[in-house]
């Protein structure tokens, strides 16, 4: 245990590293890493689907052989946990519902070709909401993922698998995905890093839609470099994704500088700090704060009073996305099925949506139809996309003098299972600071802030356009400062 | 039916098939004849995470014909959802465009010009949209309405298809088919579209007489089953009007081999698409330098080379129109006039023979023209320059040629159509009519219009190779003769 444990407690540039010099210990390290999912996966229950021990296995050992053979990837090794919305080639994808419980895609999203080109190896796909739809990994079809820091708390969501793959040790480092805060919240609440890239940074080719112009792929690791480092891998132009960007430095270790690369001003919200937050939370967020200024960086109070449109905006805009998007599952080529014989098309597909749909994706289907249909689409869609150019518009005024923004990355901390659930409204708040990235495709990156009484809380860093590698210095500077990296969970820590 | 008021509008669908792969992957566009479900990828499948990138080479040919058709073209392109469900649309949504809040067409406000009654007209353009074509639905044991069970195949969904949609300028059957042969020649001379790939060029039609509803035919696949299909809901909707019967708002279908049109849906109420800009597809700045670059390659058109064709070979209007109704029979006649000049003959003969017989047999021109090649029409030009043969019997020939697949030389040896113009073996048949017909002889004595009867009988006689001016004049001579004048 102790000697498998050496490995499993590493960082992921470590680990690499140690592969490049030894590339035997990438079998002791697989090994190694399914004890400790055979150990807490019953408790916590991060994945929907795991490969199996040999089967992995076999993939080191093709590694270890090209890395014999000078093979130079970058991930080299190294076992990611795949949240499951994301596509992979001849490896069951379900987004965690029923309609595609046996989807079994016939290609790679380019991340994944990507990570695998880098000699990464998927071992699992992650629990999520159902279609990425909530903060909780409530919404699942299939099960419930826990909170390693406190079994009876929720992970956050929608990427807990991830989160909690991550956070628990049964994985090095992960994939989640996030459209308004999905990447973030449970980051925050499981106490790794998370970010959510630029929209267009990363690719989207697949990634199973929920809101389009919202989501972006981002990397969930145990600590800034792992997360720099995954980042440079996944991030950059894809001829296969219209919205992706053309950005050509694409390397972000050479961020994690122990110092400002910049004399960094600090802006906090003001509408995000007063009413509604956890005293908690905030004093964990002041601490944060005092760590910057520490550094001598300036940390000055601005407000946006617009924000308070953000979350009924961005609802609007996601649900509408989200109802255009899952209209394809109709059981007619591929998930959910039911006879056909003798029926409608109209039947058959009421029937196998009715069946396959979980009721939050049924309510926000039912939403975005609704504020798309003729009548409405001006008084809502449109109305969203206005408030949505104004708030990206307040955001740039900022950036002209401030290179920062930082929030709690959520409001409270991680909801006991079915409290946030009970009140929609309040299970929708838990989404308040995390949205404003999504719809002004701003880069935000979730830290730990600190852990008050004993579990994690987040902090939320917002930067301008493509300053992915300002937002990992200030994290880098943050976790030297606080110590808080590669954290290890109650329920972990008797295993790793 | 002149005297209806009657008001047609055409929602033409082509698909662009110069085009090398789908509109939104790289799937082939040649779909056709491949075994089902085989052209296809997770892109034009709507495989849950595959996303769409435009090709661009589609844009292009969209701005072509928008130039083509006079139309005002958008500053950028944006692609709008779609929605309704049906088992052909892999993502239950087209991704296409639309006239809306935060969408446009590509181009709208354009004309097509064509020739009706003698006369011209202007028909207006209202918008053009480019959109992917959805998978084909197929019934394998009857129809839409009888087969007992359905079958996809996604081999065409993704084609890069133009919708161009008509203002309701139309007030005919014949105007609509006029209509659509113009566009049609106009799409083939651009290059694009090759309309006689079976499903290259659909259309709907929307038709409305005064006091009715508008109804809308789906899916009709020639111009002239549009015209068939009109005249068809024209009879219908009018005879539904004399009655006092209620002309319901529906959408039907025509049934090419009964040739009846049949209820598909009623329409209550405008169908709600719920159309949003597509989030996958961020807009597209349209250049002026882009469109420059495409007007430098239009090619010549067809109203430009009906008007060469008039000046440079002095063909009557009609005879012009009717050949650049086609590109390839335009251009049949242009290498035929290369061989053999004579561009008047030539061109009576492919309109009025040619084109007649090729219509007739229901062959399609490109293929008809590699049978009666320019060669072979050249030769019977020769021919008839040099009266060996006939316009009667060169009549004769064309249809044969088309039907039997045979050379022009073999078909006048084997049938013996050489022209009999020797003046002694002619005046023998015609003594033979005279001894046969002695009344029509004694009525060509008073009456001269009588000869025509007589040159009849020796045709008939000769079976079409007479010659008949020399008849004619054999004819008179001997009425001289024996009326000793």
């Amino acid at each position: 245990m102790i000697t498998l444990g050496r490995l499993i407690r590493k960082g992921a540039t470590e680990l690499v590293e140690l592969f490049r010099s030894d590339p035997r210990l990438i079998e002791e390290y697989v090994v190694g890493t399914y004890e400790v999912i055979d150990r807490v996966e019953d408790l916590v229950r991060s994945y929907i689907t795991l490969r199996p021990l040999n089967e992995v296995l076999a993939d080191g050992v093709k590694v270890r052989e090209m890395l014999t053979n000078g093979f130079k990837g970058r991930l080299a090794g190294l076992l990611i946990a795949v949240k499951d919305v994301i596509i992979t080639k001849n490896l069951r994808t379900t987004c965690a519902s029923k309609i595609l419980y046996d989807f079994i895609p016939p290609y790679n999203a380019t991340v994944i070709e990507r990570i695998i080109g880098e000699g990464g190896i998927v071992l699992g796909k992650t629990n999520m909401d159902e279609f990425a739809m909530g903060s909780t990994t409530e919404n699942s079809a299939f099960f419930k993922t826990r909170n390693p820091w406190d079994l009876d708390r929720v992970p956050g969501g929608s990427s807990g698998g991830s989160a909690v793959a991550v956070a628990a040790y049964e994985a090095s480092i992960a994939l989640g995905s996030d459209t308004g805060g999905s990447i973030r919240v449970p980051a925050a609440y499981t106490g790794v890093v998370g970010i959510k890239p630029t929209y267009g940074l990363v690719s989207r080719y697949g990634l199973i839609s929920y809101g389009t112009s919202l989501e972006q792929i981002g990397p969930m690791t145990r600590n800034v470099s792992d997360l720099a480092l995954l980042l440079s891998v996944i991030a950059g132009y894809d001829p296969r994704d219209s919205t992706t960007l053309r950005v050509k430095d694409l390397d972000y270790m050479k961020f994690l500088k122990p110092t400002p690369m910049k004399k960094y001003k600090i802006a906090v919200i003001k509408e995000c700090v007063g009413e509604g937050v956890d005293n908690t939370v905030l004093t964990a967020f002041s601490r944060s704060l005092r760590r910057f200024e520490e550094e001598g960086l300036e940390v000055l109070e601005v407000s946006i009073p617009i924000i308070k449109y953000a979350l009924p905006a961005y609802y609007i805009i996601a649900m509408a996305e989200a109802s255009s998007n899952l209209a394809r599952y109709d059981g007619v080529r591929y998930g959910y099925h039911v006879s056909v014989e003798g029926r409608t098309w109209d039947e058959v597909y009421a029937e196998v949506r009715s069946e396959g749909f979980g009721l939050e994706v049924k309510k926000r289907i039912l939403l975005g139809t609704f504020v798309l249909s003729a009548g409405y689409y001006d008084q809502y869609y449109l109305k969203a996309s206005k408030i949505r150019k104004l708030l990206y518009d307040e955001f740039m005024k900022l950036f002209e003098y401030v290179d920062v923004v930082v929030t709690p990355t959520t409001p409270t901390l991680p909801p006991r299972f079915g409290e946030a659930l009970t009140d929609p409204l309040k299970l929708y708040l838990l989404d308040t600071y995390t949205v404003v990235a999504n719809l002004t495709g701003l880069p935000a990156i979730s830290i730990p802030s600190d852990i008050v009484n004993g579990v994690p809380v987040g902090l939320q860093l917002i930067g301008p356009r493509l300053s992915e590698g300002y937002l990992i210095n200030l994290a880098y500077i943050h976790e030297l400062k606080s110590g808080l990296k590669d954290l290890v969970p109650t329920v972990v820590s008797g295993y790793v | 039916m002149s005297n209806l008021d009657v008001k047609i509008g055409l929602e033409v669908h082509t698909q662009i098939t110069s085009l090398k792969t789908k509109l939104f992957c790289s799937c082939s566009s040649d779909y056709r004849g491949k075994p089902p479900n085989t052209n296809v990828c997770p892109v034009c499948l709507g495989l849950p995470g595959a996303l769409p990138v435009v090709n661009v080479e589609a844009i292009k040919a969209a701005l072509m014909v928008a130039l083509a058709l006079k139309c005002r073209i958008s500053d950028v392109l944006i692609f709008t959802r779609k929605h309704y469900f049906y088992p052909d649309l892999p993502k239950n949504y087209q991704i296409s465009q639309y006239d809306g809040p935060g969408s446009m067409p590509i181009a709208r406000d354009g004309y097509i010009v064509i020739s009706v009654e003698g006369g011209l007209k202007k028909v207006r353009i209202r918008r053009i949209n480019i959109e992917e074509d959805p998978g084909k639905i197929v019934y394998p044991t009857g129809s839409i309405l009888t087969s007992k069970y359905t079958l996809i195949d996604y081999n065409r969904s993704g084609i890069a298809l133009l919708e161009i949609v008509s203002e309701p300028d139309l007030r005919s059957p014949k105007e609509a088919r006029a209509f659509i042969d113009k566009l049609r020649s106009i799409l083939e001379h651009l290059g694009l579209v090759n309309p006689e790939l079976e499903g290259a060029l659909r259309v709907d039609a929307n038709i409305s007489l005064a006091g009715g509803s508008r109804v809308e035919i789906k899916n009709i696949g020639s111009a002239k089953d549009v015209e068939r299909a009109l005249t068809y809901e024209i009879i219908r909707q009018s005879k539904a009007l004399e009655t006092g019967e209620k002309v319901r708002r529906e959408t039907r279908h025509w049934d090419t081999v009964r040739k009846v049109t049949v209820p598909l849906r009623v329409k209550e109420f405008e169908e709600d698409y719920r159309y949003f800009p597509d989030p996958d597809l961020p807009p597209i700045k349209i250049s002026l330098k882009l469109i420059e670059e495409v007007s430098q390659k239009l090619p010549e058109l067809p109203d430009q080379r009906i008007e060469r064709f008039m000046k440079t070979y002095g063909l009557s209007d009609y005879l012009a129109t009717v050949l650049v109704s086609e590109k390839v029979l335009a251009d049949y006649f242009e290498e035929c006039v290369r061989y053999c000049g004579n561009p008047e003959m030539v061109g009576n003969i492919i309109v009025n023979d040619f084109k007649r017989w090729v219509d007739e047999m229901d062959i399609e021109v490109s293929k008809a023209v590699k049978i009666l090649t320019p060669n072979q029409l050249c030769q019977l030009v020769y021919m008839l320059k040099n009266n060996i043969i006939n316009i009667k019997i060169l009549k004769e020939i064309i249809p044969k040629v088309l039907k039997y697949n045979k050379d022009v030389s073999t078909i006048v040896y084997e049938e013996n159509y050489i022209d009999i113009s020797n003046e002694e073996v002619l005046m023998r048949i015609v003594d033979e009519v005279i001894k046969e017909n002695p009344k029509a002889f004694r009525d060509a004595l008073v009456n001269p219009k009588a000869i025509n009867y007589l040159v009849g009988q020796v045709m008939r006689k000769t079976r079409g190779r007479a010659n008949p001016e020399l008849t004619n004049k054999l004819i008179i001579k001997k009425l001289k003769e024996l009326s000793g004048v």
